[in-house]
C-alpha cells in the first residue's frame, strides 16, 4: 500500500493507531473460511419444521391479455395448501418498485415480459408444488410487442404501461419512455465549428446478468400477532420492507426481517424477487413458506443491466484538446421501472466520462419494452458509458495520430474540473496519474505459452479445447478509464444507521454493531469490526446480525455501504467512546487531573491520555455500565438535476479506475484469451486492502466477461429469453481471468470518513473497454458492439 | 418417477426388457440436466451404478474395451497412449468434477450433436457393444447415429461397452467453444492418422444433426496422400492439399443457427480446426510434432 511508519516514541498518539485488527489492516472475513469449504449457510439453506415450499407459476409470452386462468386441477393435487392469484392480494396497494410502483405482484389482466409471476403455489413438497403450478391453465391473447426504441416510439406504438402518474410521466416525451435527462452545457454546434477532428460512432451493450451465485430464496414464517417473519437474502432490507408490507396490508413493525447468507447480489438483488409470495403464502397458509428458485427461474426472478445503443460524436483540435461531445444514450428498461430513471441520471451525468468538456449536448433516455426489466447492476448506467466513450478516445486519437493513453491524458479531468452537471469535482481525481501507472507497467512476455515442450494451450485461445498451437495468434493491447459516482445521487436522502454498544462480558470490554447493511460479499462485515476496534480500542467486536430491527442502512450498492454505513459506525462509536469517557470522568476523575484536562483515547481496552499515559482499564469504567447509541449518518446532500439542463451538484463522491489490458486473439477461429488486466485506482484510503483488492480484481473479471462472453440473448420476435442458464450464459471460468495486477493510490477525498472512496463499481467500468481496446488492437477491426462474439471476429 | 437399482448387469438387462421406456443413468451429467430442465420426464430411472464392470476397461491386441461407464478423469490419466483423440476430447469435457462422474455410454446413450467423445469415436472407429435379454451385437460407430439424439439402440438394449480401435498414429481433437474451459461445443473436430491402413479418419461435432464424418474430405486426402507418395516419404502436406482438405471438411458441415454460435461461423470454424489438426497430427507423424501441454 506504500504506506511509510515514523519509527521511535511518538509523541502524541490518535485514536486507534495502537489498536490491533483496526482500519487499514488485512483482517480477515469472518465468513470466509465457511464460505470456501462449504459450511456457510446460504438463504436456500434454511429450514423450517412444518414448512411449505412456494412455487411461482411464470407466463410463457412476453405480451398478452390474460383472458382466464384456472387453478381448480392445481388446488385439487394432495399436498397443495394454497394457489394464489392477482384476486387473492389482500390489500388495496397490489404493486411494487424501487422507484415507481408499477410492478404487479402477481400479473393482472396482462403479462408485459416472458417469465412474469401470475400465479403461486405453497405444498408440502417442492416437487408437488412445481407439478401443481404446471396444472393451473392460462389463456393467454398475444399482443403486439414493444422491443426497441423504434417500436416504442412509434406514433402507434402499443403502450406497456397505460395511464401513467409517475413523476416522469409529464416530462417524457412518449409514455413508453420511462424517463429522460438531457445535459446541456456551452454550445456544442458553435464548438464543432472549431474542431479539426471530428469521430462519430454507433455502440452497442449486451444484456449482462448479474449472475450471482446464490440464487433468490428465504422463508417467511407467520407470526402469533397475524404478522410475519422473514428470513431473506437481499441487498436492502428497508427498501424491501417499505414494498412488502403495504402489499400484505400489514404495518411495517408486523414485518419483521433478517438476512440470511446471501451468495452475491452486483445490483440484482435490489428489486423484490420472491419476499412477497413467500410472505403472502406464508399469511394464507398459516405455515412457514420457503422458495428458492433454480438457476433457470433466477434469470427472469431479478433486472438485468440495461442493454443500451448510444450515439457519440467527439470533436477534438488538431493539438488533441477535446471541443465538444453529443451523444445520446438509449437504456432499454424491459416491462417495468425498476431502477431505470436513476440510471439515466448515471448515464447522462457521466456520459462524457473522466475528460473536460466544455461544450456537451447529452441525451439518455430508459424505454419501456416487453424485454426482460432491467436495472441496477455493477456500474449503473456508467458501465454502458464508458464502453461508448473510451471508444471514441482511440478513434480520436487514431485520427490525429496520437497515442491513446497521452491523448487521454491531454483531456483527464482533475480535481476542481467543471462536471458538464456543473458540479466541481472537489476531491482528488488522479486520472492521467492512474493512466501513467498502468501504462508504465512492462508488458508480459510474448508467446508465453510456448515452452521446449511444446504449446501450453492453457495459456492460448481456445484454452483446453484445444484450438490453436499458436496458429492465428495476435497480441493486442489496449486501454480505459472510467469514473462511477459513489452513493446515491440526485438528493436522495443516502442515509445509514448505527447502533453501538459497549460493555463488559467475561471480564472483557466488548463492542457490538448492529445494523441493517446487507453483507452481499462486499465485506462490511470485516470492516465494521476495524472500525469500531479503531474508534473504540477493543480487541473483541461482535456484528449483530443485519435485521430491520434498527434503523435503515441504505443499499448494498452504488460503491457506498464503507462510505455511508461506515461512516454511520464510525459516527456512533464516536459518541460511545464520548459517553464511556463521560462514564470514567464520573468515576475517576478525581483521581488524575489529566481526565478533565488531557485529550483522552481508548486504546487496547485502556483509557490513555495522548501522551500515552494510562488512566484506567475500560473494564473498571464499564463495570456496571453498558453504553448504547443508535444514530443516523449522511454524506454531504446532493441535488436534483434540471430536467431540461441537466444543471445540478447531483454527486457525492467520484471513483476512478484504469485498466490495461493484454490480449491474445485467434484470429482465425474469433477465440479471445486475456493475458493481463492491469488496473490502477484510486481508493482514498484502503480500510482492509485485501478485500480492496477482491473487489478490484472481481470487478474487473465482470468486466471482462461483458466483454467476451456473457449476454442474456432475448430473441427480437418473441422478446423470449434465449439462454436462461449457466450452460448457455458464459461467466468466466479461471482459465479466462488473466493475471490482474492491481496499482491502490490512496489519494484522502476531506470529505468522506477516513478519506475513503467507494471502490465497488469503478473497475467494472474500464475492464471492458480495455478488453475491447486491446481487441481491436490485435485484428483492427471497428468492434462497435460488446461482448464480442466469434462471428464478430471472423465476418462469419 | 420409479428408480431402479439393478445389482448386477443381468438384472439391468432384465429391468430393461420389462421397463423399455427406462432410462439409464449412470454419471447423471446429461439426463439430471434433462431432469432438473423439466426437459424430460422420464417413468423409470435404471441406476447402473451399482455395475462395476461398467467402470472397467481392458486393452486387447487390437481394440480397447472402454466400458459404457468408464469415467472422463480415468481415460485422460489412463488411456492416453492408446486413445489420444478421446483423451484429448475428455479433456474438454465440462469441469473436472463432470469428467469424475461422465462417461462414454452416457455420450452415446444421449447422443446429442454436441457431446464432446463423438468426433474422437468416429475419427478412431469403434463399435458399440449394445446388449439385451436377446443377446449381444456390435454396432459399428457410423451406423450408430440415427438423427437428433437419437441412435440404433433397440428399446430393450443397453450400452456396455465401446471396443475402440488403439492408434496406430497420431489422433487429435479440437473444440470450439466461447469460453476458454467449460463450454458446450459451438463445434469440435476429431481425426485420427491410421498409418497401418494408410487412411484418415474424422469426425465431426455440433455442426450437423448428427455427429458425423467428412468422408469427402477424407477420401480427396486419402487419394491426395497416396498419389503423393506422403505415407512414405513423410514429406511436409502440400498447403494446396490442407486447404481443400479443409475446405471439404466445412463443406460436410450442416448447422444451424442457434444461441451458441451461426452456422456460417461453425462451417468456416470447422474448416479451420480440420487444417489445424490435420497439420498437428501430420507434424507428428513426421516426428516433428511437440507434445501439447495442459492436455491430459
Amino acid at each position: 500500500m506504500g504506506s511509510t511508519r515514523t519509527t521511535g516514541v511518538p509523541t502524541k498518539l490518535t485514536q486507534g493507531s495502537q489498536t490491533k485488527g483496526g482500519i487499514g489492516e488485512s483482517t480477515l472475513r469472518p465468513d470466509g473460511t465457511l464460505k470456501v469449504t462449504g459450511e456457510f449457510a446460504y438463504s436456500s439453506d434454511m429450514w423450517h419444521e412444518d414448512m411449505l415450499w412456494g412455487q411461482t407459476l411464470r407466463s410463457t409470452v412476453a405480451h398478452a391479455e390474460i383472458v382466464s386462468i384456472d387453478t381448480s386441477e392445481a388446488l385439487a393435487q394432495a399436498g397443495v395448501y394454497a394457489v394464489l392469484t392477482y384476486d387473492d392480494l389482500p390489500a388495496a396497494m397490489k404493486n411494487y418498485g424501487l422507484e415507481i410502483q408499477d410492478t404487479p405482484v402477481l400479473a393482472h389482466k396482462k403479462v408485459r415480459h416472458h417469465g412474469e409471476p401470475v400465479a403461486l403455489v405453497a405444498a408440502d413438497h417442492p416437487e408437488t408444488a412445481r407439478r401443481a403450478a404446471a396444472k393451473i391453465k392460462i389463456e393467454y391473447r398475444e399482443l403486439p410487442l414493444v422491443t426497441d426504441e423504434a417500436s416504442a416510439t412509434a406514433p402507434d406504438a402499443v403502450l406497456v404501461h397505460e395511464g401513467r402518474d409517475d413523476e416522469h410521466s409529464r416530462h417524457v416525451p412518449h409514455p413508453n419512455i420511462v424517463h429522460r435527462q438531457p445535459i446541456i452545457r456551452g454550445d456544442a454546434a458553435e464548438a464543432a465549428k472549431k474542431a479539426d477532428v471530428i469521430v462519430k460512432g454507433e455502440y452497442t451493450f449486451g444484456m449482462q446478468d448479474q449472475a450471482f451465485l446464490g440464487p433468490e430464496s428465504g422463508l417467511a414464517v407467520p407470526a402469533e400477532d397475524g404478522g410475519v417473519d422473514l428470513y431473506v437474502a437481499t441487498q436492502w432490507l428497508h427498501s424491501d420492507l417499505e414494498q412488502i408490507a403495504p402489499v400484505l396490508g400489514l404495518p411495517e413493525e408486523k414485518v419483521r426481517m433478517t438476512l440470511s447468507g446471501v451468495g452475491g447480489a452486483f445490483g440484482g438483488r435490489e428489486d423484490i424477487s420472491m419476499q412477497i409470495h413467500a410472505c403472502l403464502l406464508a399469511l394464507r397458509t398459516g405455515k412457514p413458506v420457503k422458495i428458492v428458485y433454480n438457476r433457470f427461474e433466477s434469470f427472469f426472478g431479478h433486472v438485468h443491466r440495461h442493454p443500451a445503443k448510444l450515439y457519440y460524436e467527439h470533436g477534438a483540435t488538431k493539438d488533441g484538446k477535446l471541443t465538444h461531445m453529443k451523444c445520446r444514450i438509449v437504456l432499454d428498461g424491459g416491462a417495468y421501472a425498476s431502477a431505470s430513471p436513476a440510471v439515466v441520471g448515471n448515464a447522462s451525468s457521466l456520459s462524457v466520462g473522466p475528460y473536460v468538456v466544455e461544450n456537451v449536448d447529452i441525451e439518455a433516455i430508459a424505454l419501456y419494452t416487453n424485454n426482460p426489466p432491467c436495472g441496477a447492476m455493477r456500474g449503473f448506467g456508467a458501465v454502458q458509458a464508458c464502453f461508448a466513450y473510451e471508444a471514441q478516445m482511440d478513434k480520436l486519437a487514431a485520427k490525429l495520430g496520437m497515442d491513446p493513453v497521452e491523448f487521454r491524458q491531454l483531456n483527464a479531468m482533475e480535481q476542481g474540473t467543471l462536471l458538464p452537471t456543473g458540479q466541481v469535482v472537489d476531491s482528488p481525481a488522479p486520472v492521467a496519474e492512474i493512466l501513467r501507472r498502468v501504462k508504465a507497467r512492462p508488458l508480459p512476455p510474448e508467446r508465453q505459452w510456448e515452452s521446449s515442450e511444446g504449446a501450453d494451450v492453457r495459456q492460448l485461445p481456445g484454452g483446453l479445447s484445444n484450438t490453436t498451437h499458436g496458429e492465428g495468434v495476435v497480441r493486442g493491447v489496449g486501454y480505459a478509464v472510467g469514473i462511477k459516482n459513489v452513493g446515491f445521487s440526485e438528493g436522495f436522502d443516502d442515509y445509514s444507521t448505527a447502533k453501538v454498544r459497549m460493555e463488559v462480558i467475561n471480564g472483557e470490554p466488548v463492542a457490538t454493531v448492529h445494523t441493517a447493511m446487507a453483507e452481499v460479499g462486499q465485506g462490511g462485515v470485516t470492516v465494521h469490526a476495524q472500525i469500531a476496534r479503531t474508534e473504540l480500542g477493543v480487541t473483541q467486536v461482535t456484528i449483530h446480525p443485519a435485521d430491520t430491527q434498527v434503523g435503515s442502512a441504505g443499499s448494498s450498492s452504488a460503491s457506498r455501504q464503507t462510505y455511508v454505513t461506515g461512516g454511520a459506525v464510525k459516527n456512533s462509536c464516536e459518541l460511545v467512546r464520548e459517553k464511556v469517557l463521560e462514564i470514567g470522568r464520573r468515576k475517576f476523575g478525581t483521581y488524575h487531573p489529566a481526565w478533565a484536562t488531557a485529550e483522552l483515547l481508548l486504546e487496547g481496552g485502556k483509557v490513555v491520555t495522548d501522551g500515552g499515559e494510562v488512566l484506567g482499564d475500560l473494564v473498571d469504567v464499564l463495570e456496571g455500565e453498558s453504553v448504547e447509541v443508535e444514530a443516523e449518518w449522511r454524506h454531504r446532500p446532493t441535488e436534483p438535476f434540471d430536467l431540461r439542463t441537466g444543471q445540478g451538484n447531483g454527486h457525492v463522491q467520484y471513483s476512478f479506475a484504469a485498466h490495461r489490458a493484454v490480449v491474445e486473439v485467434d484470429t482465425e477461429l474469433g477465440l479471445v484469451k486475456v493475458i493481463e488486466l492491469a488496473c490502477a485506482q484510486d481508493v482514498g484510503k484502503a480500510l482492509n486492502p485485501l478485500s480492496v483488492l477482491g473487489q478490484i480484481q472481481g470487478g474487473t473479471t465482470q468486466g471482462l466477461g461483458v466483454a467476451v462472453m456473457e449476454e442474456i440473448i432475448v430473441d427480437p420476435k418473441t422478446a423470449k429469453v434465449k439462454n436462461p442458464s449457466f450452460t448457455d450464459y458464459l461467466i468466466p471460468t479461471i482459465l479466462d481471468t488473466p493475471t490482474i495486477p492491481v496499482d491502490v493510490l490512496e489519494l484522502a477525498d476531506e470529505h468522506a470518513p477516513y478519506g475513503l472512496r467507494g471502490i465497488g463499481e469503478a473497475p467494472t467500468l474500464s475492464s471492458t473497454p480495455a478488453v475491447l481496446a486491446a481487441i481491436r488492437n490485435a485484428t483492427g477491426l471497428e468492434l462497435n458492439r460488446t461482448p464480442v462474439r466469434p462471428e464478430h471476429l471472423t465476418g462469419t | 418417477m420409479d428408480f431402479l437399482r439393478p445389482a448386477s448387469w443381468e438384472e439391468a438387462l432384465a429391468a430393461k426388457a420389462e421397463h423399455p421406456t427406462a432410462v439409464p443413468i449412470a454419471g447423471g451429467t446429461d439426463v439430471m440436466v434433462e431432469i432438473n430442465f423439466d426437459h424430460r420426464r422420464p417413468e423409470y430411472l435404471l441406476d447402473l451404478n451399482r455395475i462395476g464392470e461398467l467402470r472397467e476397461w481392458e486393452v486387447g491386441a487390437d481394440t480397447v474395451r472402454l466400458g459404457a461407464s468408464v469415467p472422463y478423469t480415468q481415460i485422460m490419466e489412463n488411456l492416453r497412449a492408446e486413445l489420444p483423440g478421446l483423451a484429448l476430447a475428455s479433456h474438454t469435457v465440462a469441469s473436472p468434477q463432470i469428467r469424475n462422474r461422465g462417461g462414454v455410454g452416457g455420450n452415446l446413450g444421449t447422443a446429442s450433436p454436441a457431446g464432446d467423445a463423438h468426433p474422437a469415436l468416429l475419427a478412431a472407429d469403434c463399435e458399440v457393444e449394445a446388449e439385451s435379454v436377446r443377446g449381444s451385437r456390435l454396432i459399428p460407430i457410423d451406423a450408430f447415429y440415427t438423427g437428433v439424439k437419437r441412435n440404433a439402440l433397440a428399446p430393450d438394449e443397453l450400452i456396455r461397452a465401446v471396443h475402440i480401435k488403439k492408434a496406430d498414429g497420431p489422433q487429435q481433437y479440437s473444440k470450439v467453444g466461447t469460453r476458454n474451459a467449460m463450454v458446450i461445443a459451438v463445434c469440435a473436430f476429431g481425426i485420427a492418422l491410421h498409418p497401418e491402413t494408410r487412411t484418415v479418419r474424422t469426425g465431426i461435432g455440433s455442426a450437423a444433426p448428427t455427429p458425423i464424418r467428412a468422408k469427402a474430405a477424407e477420401e480427396f486426402l486419402n487419394a491426395a496422400l497416396d498419389e503423393g507418395g506422403f505415407w512414405d516419404s513423410k514429406k511436409i502436406i502440400t498447403p494446396s492439399i490442407a486447404k481443400q482438405f479443409a475446405e471439404l471438411a466445412s463443406g460436410a458441415a450442416n448447422p444451424i443457427d442457434d444461441v451458441r454460435g451461426t452456422a456460417s461461423y461453425r462451417r468456416h470454424a470447422v474448416g479451420i480446426m480440420a487444417r489445424r489438426t490435420l497439420g498437428w497430427t501430420w507434424e507428428s507423424y513426421r516426428g516433428k510434432g511437440r507434445s501439447t501441454e495442459g492436455v491430459a
